[in-house]
C-alpha cells in the first residue's frame, strides 16, 4: 500500500509518498522562512497565502519522483492539528478533496504523532514501549509511548517551547529568525564556565519544563556585559548547555520513572548535536539507546505524515467528507489502533 | 459543455451545477463551517445530478475577496478536485457574482458593491451590465473605510443598486450611495451566478490548470510589524 502525505501546519510544505514495503519513495519540503524573516517570527497569515501556493506544485513534484500516478496511491493523508488554523486548512481543504476525487481513503494525521513516529523511517526502528522527548519550536513534551495511539503524556513546557527559547534568544544575539541553529554554530566557539545559566525546575520533582526564564537570563547577560564577539558566544554557549542539561535532566528523570531503556527524540531541536550527544551519553549509562531520524525528518515534514497516516490507514480510521482541522489537539485524545 | 462552480469566500457556502443544459445549486449560510459542510455540498449536488467529476469541462471559484480563510478553503478544495480529475479552473470575483446575481433576479444593470472587510473597511466594487447579459467591472476592486467610497465612486452613475454586507455595516457613510431603500436582497455571493461569467471565462481561454486557482485578497498587507530596517 503507498500513500499521499501532506503537511501544512506551520511555516514548511512538506509532501511525501510512502510505501509499505519499499519506506520512502519521495518526499519534498519546502520552507517559508525568507517569508517570515522580515518579521522575526511565523506570520499566520502569510504562512496559509504561501501554503495555498506551493501544495499542488509539490505533489506534482513528489509524484513525478517517484514515477506514480494517482492509480498507484491507496490514501491521502494529511496533518490535521495541532499548528496554526488558517495553515492546516490548507493541506486539509487540498488532501480531503484529492481522496474525494481520486476515491481514495481520507486520512487526517496528528502533527506530533508523525513527529513521534519518524524514528520509524529509519533502519534501526525502536520497539515499544518507549519513552519520546518532543522538541521543538511550537512544542516540548515527554510522552511515554505503548503502542501507535497509545500515548501518555509525561510532562510538558508550561511556557516557550524549547526551540522558542533558541530562537528568541538568537535574536537577543542579533541572529536573523530562525536563529536556533545559527546560535549552536555560535556556540561552538563560546568558552565552558563563563556563564551559568539555571536549569530551570530541575530542583523539584516531575516532568514539566519552563525555557521563558532562560530567555529573560539571558538578556539580562546580554544587558550587563560588553557584548564583543567572543561574549557573544560565551552566553550562546551557557544558553544551550543549560536547555540541554534540563532536557537530558528530565529525558533521564522520565526514563527511570517509567522504567524504560528506549529514549526517542524527535521535533526540530532534536536534530541539535549537543542534545543529541548529550542524550546518548545519559542513556548509555542506563545501558539504553537513543533513537532519532535523519535531520530532515526532525524538522515538520510530508514523509512523518505519510507514515502517521499509513499505520491509520491499514487501522481503517478513515475521515467523512467534512475536514476540520483542529489547532488545539492533545495527544493523548488519540485512538489507539 | 458542463460546469461546477464552487463559493466558499463570505459567511455563506454555496455550489453550483450546469450539466447537460440543467443547473443545480445549493446555497447556505454557514459561518466557520465550511469545512464541513462544502464537500458534502459538492457531492451532494454531483450525486443528485448523476454527475462524475470526469465528465465536466472545468471548474469555477470564489476567487474573493472575502474571508481569507474562506477563500482559502474553497479554492483549496477546488484545487484538489481540479488536480485530481484533471480540470482547468476560472475564478470569478465574489463582488461581480453579486452583481450578476442582481442583473439575472432583479434586472439591475448598474450595481455597487461592498462587502465588510472588517477593520473598519469594505471591499468595493462597480459593475454595469454588457451586451451580453454579463456584468462587467469599472473600477479596480479595492478596500478602504466607507468614508471613502464617494470619491472612488466620482465620475460613475450613482446612486444605483446596492449589494452585499458592508451597506448594513457602515449605514452613515453609504446609505446615500445606493437605491435600495432598505437592507439590500443580496448580501452574500452565490456559486449560481458564478455560472455565466465563469462559462464565458472558459470560452475566452482564460482557464488555468490547479495551481494557479489563486485568490484575490484585495487586501494585501498583514497588521504584522516588519523587524526595524527591514
Amino acid at each position: 500500500m503507498r500513500i499521499l502525505g501532506i503537511e501544512t501546519s506551520c511555516d514548511e510544505t512538506g509532501i511525501a509518498i510512502y510505501d509499505e514495503k519499499e519506506g520512502i519513495l519521495a518526499h519534498r519540503l519546502y520552507s517559508q522562512i525568507a517569508v517570515h524573516a522580515d518579521y522575526g517570527g511565523v506570520v499566520p497569515e502569510l504562512a496559509s497565502r504561501d501554503h495555498v501556493r506551493k501544495t499542488i506544485p509539490l505533489i506534482k513534484e513528489v509524484l513525478a519522483d517517484a514515477k506514480l500516478t494517482a492509480k498507484d496511491l491507496d490514501g491521502v493523508a494529511y496533518t490535521a492539528g495541532p499548528g496554526l488554523v488558517g495553515a492546516l486548512l490548507v493541506g486539509c481543504s487540498i488532501g480531503r478533496s484529492l481522496a474525494y476525487g481520486w476515491n481514495l481513503p481520507a486520512v487526517p494525521v496528528h502533527h506530533m504523532e508523525g513527529h513521534l513516529l519518524a524514528p520509524m523511517l529509519e533502519d534501526d526502528v525502536p520497539d515499544f514501549p518507549f519513552v519520546a522527548l518532543l522538541v521543538s519550536g511550537g512544542h516540548t513534551m515527554l510522552v511515554r509511548v505503548d503502542g501507535i495511539g497509545q500515548y501518555e503524556l509525561l510532562g510538558e513546557s508550561v511556557d516557550d517551547a524549547a526551540g522558542e527559547a533558541f530562537d528568541k534568544t538568537a535574536k537577543l544575539l542579533g541572529l536573523d529568525y530562525p536563529g536556533g541553529p545559527a546560535l549552536a554554530k555560535m556556540a561552538e566557539t563560546g568558552k565552558k564556565g563563563r556563564f551559568k545559566f539555571p536549569r530551570p525546575m530541575t530542583d523539584r520533582p516531575g516532568l514539566d519544563f519552563s525555557f521563558s526564564g532562560l530567555k529573560t537570563f539571558a538578556a539580562n547577560t546580554i544587558h550587563k556585559e560588553e557584548m564583543d564577539k567572543q561574549t557573544h558566544a560565551d552566553v550562546a554557549y551557557a544558553f544551550q548547555e543549560a536547555v540541554v542539561d534540563t532536557l537530558a535532566i528530565k529525558c533521564k528523570r522520565a526514563l527511570l520513572q517509567c522504567e524504560l531503556k528506549r529514549l526517542v527524540i524527535a521535533g526540530g531541536v532534536s536534530a541539535n548535536t549537543e542534545l543529541r550527544a548529550k542524550l546518548e551519553q545519559i542513556t548509555a549509562k542506563l545501558g539504553g539507546k537513543v533513537y532519532y531520524p535523519r535531520p530532515e525528518f526532525c524538522t515538520d515534514n510530508g514523509a512523518m505524515i505519510a507514515y502517521a497516516g499509513m499505520q491509520r490507514l491499514k487501522a481503517g480510521v478513515f475521515a467523512d467528507l467534512s475536514f476540520k482541522a483542529t489547532p488545539r489537539w492533545p495527544l493523548d485524545t488519540l485512538a489507539a489502533i | 459543455m458542463n460546469y461546477l462552480a464552487i463559493d466558499a469566500s463570505t459567511e455563506a457556502c454555496s455550489v453550483a451545477l450546469n450539466f447537460n443544459d440543467k443547473i443545480y445549486h445549493q446555497f447556505e449560510l454557514c459561518p466557520q463551517s465550511h469545512s464541513t459542510v462544502l464537500l458534502p455540498m459538492i457531492d451532494s449536488i454531483l450525486t443528485q445530478a448523476g454527475c462524475q467529476l470526469s465528465e465536466l469541462n472545468g471548474l469555477i471559484f470564489g476567487r474573493g475577496p472575502g474571508s481569507f480563510t474562506g477563500v482559502r478553503i474553497g479554492i483549496g478544495v477546488v484545487q484538489g478536485l481540479a488536480f485530481s480529475a484533471e480540470l482547468e479552473v476560472v475564478g470569478v470575483s465574489t463582488l461581480r457574482t453579486m452583481a450578476q446575481q442582481a442583473y439575472e433576479l432583479y434586472q439591475r444593470k448598474r450595481v455597487v458593491a461592498a462587502i465588510d472587510a472588517r477593520m473598519s473597511e469594505v471591499y468595493t466594487g462597480y459593475f454595469s451590465v454588457n451586451a451580453q447579459g454579463i456584468m462587467e467591472q469599472h473600477l479596480p476592486e479595492a478596500v478602504m473605510p466607507p468614508s471613502e467610497l464617494v470619491n472612488y465612486l466620482k465620475g460613475l452613475e450613482i446612486p444605483v443598486y446596492g449589494v452585499g454586507t458592508g451597506w448594513d455595516a457602515y449605514p452613515a457613510d453609504l446609505s446615500s450611495l445606493k437605491i435600495n431603500e432598505d437592507s439590500p436582497e443580496i448580501l452574500y455571493p452565490d456559486a449560481r451566478f458564478m455560472l455565466k461569467i465563469g462559462i464565458e471565462d472558459f470560452k475566452k481561454g482564460l482557464a488555468v490548470s490547479a495551481e494557479l486557482a489563486q485568490p484575490v485578497y484585495v487586501r494585501d498587507t498583514v497588521s504584522w510589524k516588519k523587524l526595524p530596517g527591514r
